[in-house]
């Protein structure tokens, strides 16, 4: 489990790293390197070069406005997840970030990494997905954003080019009338989810008004399902469980080794109804409103 | 008189070094002298099953920094032993068609993983890359993946091996068939348990060095058996016993797989020690491990049995087929420790067991923690527990009703155990026990509990499981026990430790024996070239077969002392106590005298070299009319001595679980995990019950989360700790309730039995049991018929129930 050979750059200027990824095709970005160094190890990637941005100056700022969280690419699970006011602002990170594997994990892998790296088992890019947040993207033809819709495109995959770093990504903040919850059900703690929902709801007094989802685990890429049909009348035992089945009619859920498609889709039923019941109560709370 | 160490909770003397980070495993020995040390890589069959048409190594030749590269070609040249198959450590008679691999896959690989070609570069990352450039041209042949496939044999791993059948082996006492046919309840079950592995976090790893001045090869390997590696390379590089040291250092966890021996590497890497003249290291990756050290537990079981109605067993029929992989290196060890423990406290009026042990394209088989027991365990549990449901009765009425009673021990079971004696069982108290697990568990009040729970919406449910393990196989340890004249003493014995705590229990029996303190006695094992003769560490043998020899070995050295001090005290050995390392004489404090000074008094000196050794010279003591050391004696204040018993000595317990299931999720809780266990007389509790803690550690994982996941080509598709599921400590119960009963073995000088796997053994039935009870409420046709069991797996048996369910509900 060594890996194969590479070359090996710690750029001090952004400028100096997005010439690098651009003039070698081979060439991959390493900041917190929780996902891409197991891989190198496993040879399962050989890329010839290691571009390392931890020398980046300033890419490590958790910026928070009223309106949302901007993370930056170097700031680390565990700095956000302790971050109070990128809590305050948007609690499903908090709620989300508990999630990520374990402390020694969160302490090395950053937010943003785990984002572009896609992989549709992971908490963070199901959040940004379901909050319909971005990441801002640098290369040497300059900067772009990609919203979160644009972003997951297969297992894996994002829609950054390789000459692209991946700079900030921006969490809208929680809304006023809006209600958040995350849960996820792993075999152990701190694994993979086999199944994992984000929800978000809006509410008008006790009212729903909006109800979206968004699901890890079940599909190759976080998927969102609006789920606001099935909770229009009130939310009791049976609309949940509508919406429940209102999300499978949207998703086509995996089968791996831990999982069977059909305990999947059972704990997308059972999930839907927690998580969805969690973030309407969150919703009242938040106004005041009695559930 | 000092307080009696045997017995206490006396604290590990290992933990301060092994908390510190002190701890020096295989891959910390550097001993390169003058030159660095180089590594070694090797290339593995990505194939189940193929021939190797040819290798072509050529690109790997002039690569700057590779030392060598090696095929089963070139074995012959390094030695004419080494070009052999492997050893078949535990021949049997029964074990027709035994087969084990090359080195270096010959002309065929059998599973993936295999050891085809071996590189010694300066690091290992120039070996990954030359293995990573070595062509092998294979023709892929079809695997043999399951006992399904094994057993259908359209395919075969071994065409000279007909059927896939390696072995048959038939025991039985009495007419099981026609007391089954006769018997007024008869059932029948099929029950599966899945393979998973011992996964030591320590993998293997070998360090060689080779100094031609004296020609003495020096090897430091990872293994539960120094010994049994030793004479293994000797043999195989055709080198004289005398020429070969093994040294084990610390073991990072072996739990079974490091028995067996010796692997590849373990050749490979002393024989390029040799040929290259450099100090060689292998250690594996996690990868490896997985894919190329062995696995266990995978069985399929067909049970017939009759009963009356008490539950009484009087016949049972046991078939059963076991998975051995590839290879069949340590015999029938496992299938048949599984055929005849399989019994556990029960004694059925008549048994029969058949096993066919069968080769698959997967990663050989060889004992794992509990070595067949956990399989045979579940087994002979879920026939109680459909007893008891059968009859309406109570599942620990049933157990008692079969139990061997107190008075009856010896017991005779009438079988052939794994060591190749009779299965005498020497001594235990099951109804005692069950009584003190029922209470320990709240057995009597658990309807309560459920009830209270139900009011709830929580589904919660009880197991119980019986088992009696065979401890303490032969054929022998030894011990060597050494007074230095500082007082100090000095403990050797030759079996191996992972972590087990050896040099504490071992301490403690000295220390008591010759009256010193703890600290004043320093233990060593696993060194050939402090105690040559041993035989390993496994089986739950060390406190039984060590133990009893470090005492006999301690006994023997406090007879010299007596003798030495009585000559010098003028007194009689009878009056004479050791007290603090301290002999004197009861009554008069004042005459005494030091280990140390007994310890120089008794080796006749012709120089001294401080103030003390003045005491043993020529001038200064002995009878000039007399030899300085007398015909019958030797010099040094010494004792060995060995322990070799007739036969096992036999461990019991039972383990009891509560446990809740989510009746949306499927998942598994935990909530009560009790134990009561009877390894004999205890040594040191805490050791125990951090082995019994570590064993259910285990148990969980192999009931819960851990498997080999192989596809139908043979790949193992987990093979990684991230998808192979060993619970983390947040996934092992927070307490585990433990009571001890001390039913002390007849057959060792210290009466103990051995304590290390038990905690493992009923695992799989004890979860099994208590999901099963825990679902019976809402699926009252659930039956847990193979382990492990996941969240996804229940949810399924559910699923499979609900058509039923509905069946019913509209029947009513």
């Amino acid at each position: 489990m060594k890996p194969a050979p590479f070359a090996y750059l710690r750029p001090r200027t952004l400028e100096e790293a997005l010439e690098a990824l651009a003039a070698n095709e081979g060439a991959k970005v390493l900041a917190g390197g929780q996902s891409l160094v197991p891989l190198l190890s496993m040879r399962l990637a050989a890329p010839g070069m290691l571009v390392d941005i931890n020398a980046l100056p300033d890419l490590g700022a958790i910026t928070v406005a009223d309106d949302g969280v901007r993370v930056g690419a170097l700031a680390r699970h565990a700095a956000v997840l302790a971050d109070e006011g990128a809590r305050r602002v948007q609690p499903l990170l908090g709620k989300a970030l508990r999630h990520v594997a374990h402390p020694t994990i969160r302490n090395r892998g950053t937010t943003v990494g785990s984002i572009v790296h896609a992989d549709g088992a992971a908490e963070l890019p199901a959040v940004l997905r379901l909050l319909d947040g971005w990441v801002e993207v640098a290369s040497v033809a300059g900067r772009r954003t990609i919203p979160a819709a644009e972003l997951f495109v297969g297992p894996l995959e994002s829609s950054l080019r390789h000459d692209e770093i991946a700079v900030s990504a921006t969490f809208p903040g929680l809304r006023a009338a809006e209600g958040v919850a995350f849960d996820e059900v792993a075999r152990r703690h701190g694994d993979y989810a086999m199944c994992g929902v984000a929800a978000l709801v809006r509410t008008e007094g006790k009212q729903v008004v909006a109800a979206r989802a968004a699901y890890l685990s079940v599909e190759d890429v976080p998927t969102v399902v609006d789920l606001t049909a099935a909770l229009a009348d009130g939310v009791d035992t049976a609309s949940l469980a509508a919406a429940g089945e209102l999300a499978l009619a949207h998703l086509e859920p995996v089968a791996d080794l831990h999982a069977s498609a059909a305990y999947r889709a059972q704990l997308v039923r059972v999930l839907t109804r927690r998580v969805v019941e969690a973030a309407h109560a969150d919703a009242l709370t938040r106004q005041g409103v009695a559930a | 008189m000092t307080t009696k160490l045997v017995g206490a909770k006396v604290q590990r003397v290992e933990d301060q070094r092994f908390l510190r980070g002190q701890g020096r495993y295989v891959d910390d020995i550097d001993v390169h002298a003058g030159t660095p040390t180089l590594h070694a890589a090797v290339l593995r069959s990505p194939h189940a099953h193929a021939r190797v048409r040819d290798i072509d190594v050529e690109a790997v030749l002039d690569v700057e920094g590779v030392h060598a590269v090696w095929t089963y070609q070139d074995l012959a040249d390094l030695s004419v032993n080494l070009a052999d198959p492997l050893p078949l450590l535990i021949p049997h008679p029964a074990l027709t068609h035994g087969r084990t691999q090359y080195a270096l896959a010959k002309d065929e690989v059998n599973y993936v993983g295999e050891a085809v070609a071996f590189v010694v570069a300066d690091d290992r990352y120039l070996a990954e890359d030359a293995v990573d450039r070595i062509r092998v041209d294979y023709e892929p042949l079809p695997p043999v993946v399951g006992i399904d496939a094994a057993r259908a044999a359209e395919h075969l791993v071994h065409e000279d091996v007909p059927g896939n059948v390696g072995a048959r082996l038939e025991q039985e006492v009495g007419d099981a068939r026609a007391a089954i046919a006769d018997a007024p309840h008869r059932l029948s079950l099929d029950l599966t348990v899945e393979r998973s592995a011992s996964t030591p976090l320590e993998g293997r790893g070998v360090v060689a060095r080779w100094d031609p001045d004296i020609g003495r090869l020096q090897v430091w390997t990872s293994t539960q058996t120094s010994t049994g590696v030793r004479a293994a390379v000797a043999v195989k590089l055709g080198l004289d016993l005398g020429q070969v040291d093994v040294i084990t250092p610390d073991v990072g966890g072996g739990f079974g797989v490091k028995i067996n021996h010796p692997w590849p590497e373990e050749l490979l890497v002393p024989a390029a020690a040799r040929a290259l003249g450099r100090t060689v290291k292998f250690t594996e990756d996690r990868r490896e491990h997985f894919i190329s050290a062995a696995h266990e537990r995978g069985q399929v079981h067909h049970v017939e049995v009759g009963f009356d109605d008490d539950g009484r067993l009087l016949g049972l029929d046991v078939t059963f087929w076991h998975d051995h992989g590839a290879y069949t290196p340590y015999g029938l060890i496992v299938p048949i420790i599984t055929s005849t423990q399989l019994l556990g406290p029960y004694k059925p009026q008549s048994y029969r067991v058949v096993f066919e042990s069968l080769y698959t394209n997967t990663v050989m088989v060889t004992p794992y923690r509990g070595a067949g027991r956990p399989q045979g365990c579940f087994v002979m549990e879920r026939t109680m527990d459909a007893i008891a449901a059968h009859l309406h009765k109570d599942r620990t009425e049933v157990r008692a009703t079969n139990f061997i009673q107190p008075d009856e021990f010896p017991y005779d079971q009438g079988l052939v155990f794994q060591d190749g004696r009779e299965l005498e069982y020497d001594s235990g108290d099951y109804p005692r026990s069950l009584e003190m697990i029922k209470r320990l568990v709240g057995w009597d009040e658990f309807e309560a509990f459920r009830a209270e729970m139900a009011a709830e919406g929580r589904r919660v449910g009880i197991g119980l499981a019986c088992y009696v393990e065979g401890t303490g196989v032969g054929p022998y340890e030894g011990a060597h026990v050494h007074i230095e004249t500082t007082g100090k003493v000095k403990v050797a014995t030759g079996l191996t430790t992972q972590g087990q705590g050896h040099a504490t229990v071992f301490a403690q029996l000295v220390a008591d024996e010759l009256g010193v303190p703890m600290t004043d006695v320093e233990v060593v094992t696993g060194d050939t070239r402090r105690m040559p003769y041993a035989v390993g560490t496994f089986a739950s043998r060390s406190a039984v077969m060590s133990g009893s020899a470090v005492h006999l070995a301690a006994k023997r050295a406090k007879e010299k002392v007596l003798r030495i001090a009585s000559d010098a005290l003028e007194a009689d050995v009878d009056d004479l106590e050791i007290v603090e390392g301290v002999v004197s004489v009861k009554g008069s404090p004042g005459a005494s005298i030091d280990l140390g000074t007994v310890a120089v008094l008794s080796n006749p000196l012709r120089y001294a070299f401080d103030e003390k050794s003045r005491a043993a010279t020529q001038f200064t003591v002995g009878d000039p009319g007399k030899p300085p050391v007398a015909e019958d004696d030797e010099p040094g204040l010494e004792g060995k001595d060995f322990y070799s018993p007739e036969r096992s000595t036999f461990a019991s317990g039972m383990h009891a679980v509560i446990v809740e299931t989510d009746p949306d999720t499927a998942e598994v809780r935990i909530l009560k995990y009790a134990v009561v266990h009877d390894c004999g007389n205890l040594i040191n509790p805490m050791i125990v019950e951090g082995q019994i803690h570590g064993g259910i550690a285990q148990g969980v994982g192999g009931a819960l989360y851990e498997r080999m996941a192989y596809d139908e080509h043979g790949q193992l598709l987990n093979a990684s700790f991230m998808d192979f599921l060993m619970p983390y400590v947040t996934e092992v119960p927070d307490t585990i309730e433990i009571d001890h009963l001390e039913t002390p073995s007849p057959l060792n000088p210290i009466g103990v039995k051995g304590a290390g796997e038990a905690g493992v053994i009923p695992s799989a039935a004890v979860f099994a049991a208590a999901i099963e009870d825990a679902e019976a409420h809402d699926h009252p046709g659930l039956a847990i018929t193979g382990m492990p069991i996941s969240p996804s797996e229940l949810f399924a048996l559910r699923q499979a129930q609900e058509p039923l369910l509905k069946q019913h509900e509209e029947d009513a």
